[in-house]
């Protein structure tokens, strides 16, 4: 089953418990994930895991980095800060670890973001918080886009549409709660009105009555922000009770399976994303097409599940720490001001090109503007 | 807020409402011939869902549902085998707490066997936007399927209490278990009935709503409080109260949107369940001083 | 021989002890981390064990009270009240010396309550709040009383996840660290772990040595007879209504200590703390330490807390707890680790009492 090998390295890392000395030539370079592979969160942390695996098994196949192989220790958080935290202790403090990637949410990462620091751990987060990067803390850096250039992008194509007057859903969670803010931050300056600003339980089954307040106010647009199941609910709701206005969702929408979830409701969606979704459909020249393509084909044949932009964020965070080691060598504070120096590297997210005072590296640039069509996702072209 | 404003919110009350009745119903069948709560009710509901997607892979809708609802009626009667048979006059806490954990336990293998990911049946008519027009109110037809499975579940259960020999026997049994026991009911035999029966009633209605509200392995526990909430409000043991019970909650639930925002709607119900408690244990439909005479 | 109640205290202080040097000396000091995080998991444990065992009241919500206790203090001590200088309760707390400056995250100055406030305001507020709930629930039984509890644990969840100051899904992060005593700071620091890991170990030896004597006292006898035979404790004259509530106070009392001390030493609440999953898990723990066993529920929680933090069960977590809860119940109801009197006393007393106890 696809738990399998996350249970084989849990008892591997598990068993693992003496403290190694200063990393010898021959030995792995270990290397810590702390991911939610299950509870809340999973619909982010069981990719990522997945993606990594696979990683570093296409890694060490190939002789690994800098001459040594990499060893995974893959820890399950459940989407709890606590359990990160404890966690985190011990992958700094028992197993030495190299670097971290993951957390998967923005609560369990501020809650290692300290561990890391006081320890001089790398940490790559999978979470997309600005406050992991803001203010820029030596050791942590963070791969998903701004949750702000979503939103400015959002903006941008309102504009474009000549909406002004839009209905705000998102979901009580931290990926919802971040872009709520966000949201009511920048619309001003892009002259949109927010008419109706609800937040829904994210375990909500449905959403009919919120969106009929929406209906209520009469609305242009809508826009959605969640990450979880709950956004196929919420179109499926708007139009059936035959609100026809564009709906808008969040990056969190990248991944087929919500759309496969939505069924014909999903026709038309906007929203921005990473291009991984649409890696076939983009042009030859395009500098991601070759790693996309290579990822999604690699993903999909392996677990026989669409890929999403979440595991992406994995994606890049191991590229860019291999890269990091391979420049740097395995010394941590090279490695570190390897990954800061990082310039124009092709992920999926994005082009990175990070900064002391840019731990993110992403710019508006990184999110394409995506529609739903046919049952798939295709550029939204204007 | 007009007309069509309150329309389009009750119909979205009586969504909600189907699945919270039919857990009531089954928490109370189940309560009737033993006493027991059944905190693993809300797993039956999301058996079967996930088990008609499952054999809907390869099955006709109709055969897939049907086979949904006797495979969890299987598991229904395996947990009450397994876990409830051979207990010796257990103590009510210790029942609450053992169903707890067998709920838990389903819910993890379920977490184990499907992943994490949500499911849901098609739309039995139409897809994911059809909707009907009534007065001004929109809603997919869905909801009416939902609706009719739950009306069915009720005359069919009223029928087999009323006028099946079973039937009559498990109502005896509800009544007064010794004297049951005494003309000769197997009683214990009835008490796997009762679990069967609840698994598949649930797993019915888990399959005719997953279209609407997708299912996956975690909806369990938070279906089986607000069933249970149901289940008291109508008076604990009123089956057929609590259909009534359930609706109002669904209404209830879907009104406190237009008021307070949606992330406290569990805390409504909940608000709702601990005043019941407080004021009136015996429910709205239920009578004092049965509740009071009840052997449990 | 193991009778006396400071015997057994004075063991557990060896034991403590001897467990730090052990981790010391095996080169193994990080233990220490999760094993403090499990002191403080059993200060909600033994308190539940005292309702659970003593009582007989089942609270399948006390997760709440730990995430009131966390949550108070975390809000409090990383408030900004800077902004509300002048208003007359502002002032009033600055001159008894309640508020503190501090820098936060970004460079700023801010000024906050000081933990030692921070701390009393949230005991002050779970006692408020196990006062106003548990008058109503105490009067109800059975699975009445049960579910009246874990409705309480769902309206706690639901607001802390939901509301936007407690900091919703995110929870509370930065946390400053508790000054208990001058240079002895509860936080999480690698420096200050072996500190830590005594206060939050000291503390648990306060809650028992607290907890033995109530239940040696007359409160204690007036439990065991309510829990035997509530209608004949009342016909004798024990106020029952009383003695069950102030059961429930004590333990809210126990597991906001819990909370504010780990909220300190992790710097960080979520809402998962306030889970019925995490009710489920103290409920657990009780259930195999032996439900009148306080003992018996420290050494458990201890046990599972620590295996649980360390990932030994992986991905099947929430399984572990649930299958241990249900073979518990099925099999040995009460409890598997008998370190409790009165077990041996029932045994020796032999088949006088039922098999089975109503709760």
């Amino acid at each position: 089953m696809k738990k399998t090998p996350i249970l084989a390295l849990l008892a591997a890392g598990g068993a693992a418990l003496a403290a190694s000395p200063a990393l010898a030539a021959d030995e792995p370079i270990k290397v810590g994930a702390l991911l939610s592979v299950t509870g809340p969160a999973s619909f982010l942390g069981a990719p990522e895991a997945r993606t990594l695996e696979m990683l570093v098994e296409e890694l060490n196949a190939k002789g690994g980095v800098a001459g040594r192989k990499i060893q995974l220790l893959l820890k399950d958080t459940g989407g709890s800060p606590e359990k990160a935290l404890s966690f985190a202790k011990q992958l700094v403090d028992e197993e030495q670890v190299f670097a971290i990637i993951g957390p998967s949410t923005s609560g369990e990462t501020m809650a290692v973001k300290p561990i890391a620091e006081e320890s001089g751990t790398l940490l790559l987060s999978c979470a997309a918080a600005e406050a992991i990067v803001n203010p820029v803390a030596k050791w942590v850096f963070k791969t998903p886009q701004k949750d702000s250039h979503a939103v400015v992008r959002i903006f941008q194509q309102m504009k474009k549409m000549g909406v002004t007057r839009i209905g705000v859903l998102s979901s009580n969670t931290g990926f919802g709660k971040a872009g709520k803010d966000q949201i009511a931050k920048i619309a001003p300056e892009h002259g949109i009105t927010i008419v109706v600003d609800e937040v829904y339980d994210k375990a909500a089954t449905d959403l009919t009555a919120e969106v009929t307040k929406l209906k209520a106010a009469g609305v242009q647009a809508v826009l959605n922000w969640s990450i979880e199941p709950a956004q196929a609910i919420v179109i499926k709701n708007i139009r059936q009770i035959g609100l026809d206005v564009p709906i808008f969702q969040s990056h969190g929408f990248g991944n087929l399976q919500y759309v496969k979830a939505a069924g014909a409701a999903a026709e038309g969606v906007i929203f921005p994303a990473g291009r991984i979704l649409v890696a076939d459909k983009l042009p030859d020249k395009h500098p991601q097409k070759a790693v996309l393509l290579a990822y999604k084909r690699a993903y999909e044949s392996r677990y026989k599940e669409d890929v999403s932009t979440f595991g992406g964020h994995a994606w890049d965070a191991f590229h860019l720490l291999v890269n990091a080691i391979r420049a740097g060598g395995a010394d941590r504070a090279k490695a570190r001001d390897a990954l800061e120096a990082t310039q124009g590297f092709v992920g999926t997210a994005g082009l990175f090109t990070m900064s002391p005072a840019d731990h993110n590296g992403l710019g508006l640039d990184a999110f394409e503007m995506l529609v739903v069509k046919g049952g798939g996702f295709a550029v939204l072209s204007n | 807020m007009s007309l069509e404003l309150v329309l389009q919110y009750l119909v979205a009350g009586l969504t909600y409402g189907t699945i919270y009745a039919v857990v009531g119903v089954g928490f109370n069948i189940i309560y009737n011939t033993t006493g027991i709560i059944n905190f693993a009710q809300g797993e039956f509901v999301m058996l079967g869902g996930m088990t008609a997607v499952t054999l809907h892979a390869f099955l006709p809708l109709p055969l897939a549902i049907a086979g949904a609802v006797l495979v969890t009626m299987g598991v229904g009667a395996l947990i009450e085998v397994t876990f409830i048979r051979w207990l010796w006059k257990p103590s009510v806490l210790r029942m609450i707490v053992i169903t707890i954990g067998i709920s838990i336990l389903v819910r993890e293998a379920a977490l184990h066997l499907w992943g994490e990911q949500v499911r849901a049946l098609p739309y039995f008519t139409g897809d994911e936007v059809t909707s009907l027009d009534l007065g001004g109110v929109r809603f997919s037809p869905q909801v009416l399927w939902s609706l009719g499975v739950c009306l069915f579940i009720v005359v069919a259960l009223w029928a087999f209490f009323q006028r099946t020999r079973v039937g009559r026997q498990m109502r005896a049994c509800a009544a007064n278990r010794d004297a049951a026991i005494l003309c000769g009911i197997p009683t214990r035999n009835l008490v796997t009935l009762s679990f069967v029966l609840s698994a598949g009633i649930g797993a019915l209605a888990g399959a005719v709503v997953s279209p609407i509200t997708y299912t996956h392995y975690g909806i369990g526990s938070g279906l089986a409080i607000k069933g249970f909430t149901v289940a008291v409000l109508g008076g604990l043991g009123n089956s057929f109260a609590a259909v009534a019970a359930g609706f109002l909650v669904g209404i209830l639930e879907s009104f406190s949107v237009w008021l307070l925002p949606a992330a406290y709607t569990d805390a409504v119900s909940v608000t709702v369940f601990l005043a019941i408690l407080f004021f009136r244990p015996s429910g709205l439909f239920g009578s004092r001083e049965i509740a009071r005479l009840k052997a449990y | 021989m193991l009778r006396s109640r400071y015997a057994r205290i004075a063991l557990l202080a060896v034991a403590v002890v001897a467990v730090q040097l052990g981790a010391e000396a095996a080169g193994k000091p990080f233990y220490l981390t999760q094993l403090t995080m499990a002191a403080y998991y059993t200060l909600v444990a033994v308190g539940l064990s005292l309702l659970m065992g003593f009582a007989g009241q089942i609270s399948i919500g006390h997760a709440a009270f730990f995430a009131i206790g966390g949550y108070a203090s975390a809000a409090l001590t990383t408030a900004d009240l800077g902004p509300l200088r002048g208003k007359a309760l502002v002032d009033l707390l600055a001159r008894a010396g309640a508020l503190v400056p501090r820098t936060d995250v970004f460079g700023g100055e801010v000024l906050s309550v000081h933990p030692w406030a921070a701390f009393v305001a949230a005991l002050a507020l779970a006692v408020a709040v196990a006062f106003a709930i548990g008058i109503p629930v105490l009067k109800l039984t059975g699975h009445y009383l049960a579910m009246a509890t874990l409705g309480f644990g769902i309206i706690v969840h639901s607001i802390v996840l939901g509301t936007t100051s407690l900091g919703s899904a995110d929870g509370l992060g930065s946390v400053p660290p508790f000054p208990v005593l001058p240079g002895l700071m509860v936080g999480g620091g690698k420096a200050v772990r072996v500190e830590n890991y005594y206060v939050a170990w000291g503390l648990v030896a306060v809650a028992m040595l607290l907890l033995t004597n109530l239940v040696r006292s007359r409160v204690g006898r007036a439990l065991r007879a309510i829990h035997g035979a509530e209608d004949a404790a009342s016909s004798m004259g024990v106020d029952v209504a009383r003695y069950k509530l102030f059961t429930f106070v004590v333990s809210a009392a126990l597991a906001a200590v819990g909370g504010v001390f780990m909220t300190h030493f992790t710097a960080t609440i979520g809402p998962g703390e306030a889970s019925v999953m995490k009710s489920v898990r103290y409920v657990a723990i009780v259930a195999v330490g032996g439900m009148g066993s306080l003992w018996g529920t420290l050494v458990t929680s201890a046990a599972l807390n620590f295996l649980s933090l360390r990932g030994v069960f992986g991905t099947l977590d929430d399984a572990v707890f649930g299958g241990i809860l249900l073979f518990v119940m099925l099999f040995s109801p009460d409890g598997i680790v008998r370190l409790d009197l009165r077990a041996a006393l029932r045994a020796a007393r032999g088949r006088l009492a039922p098999p089975e106890e109503a709760a």
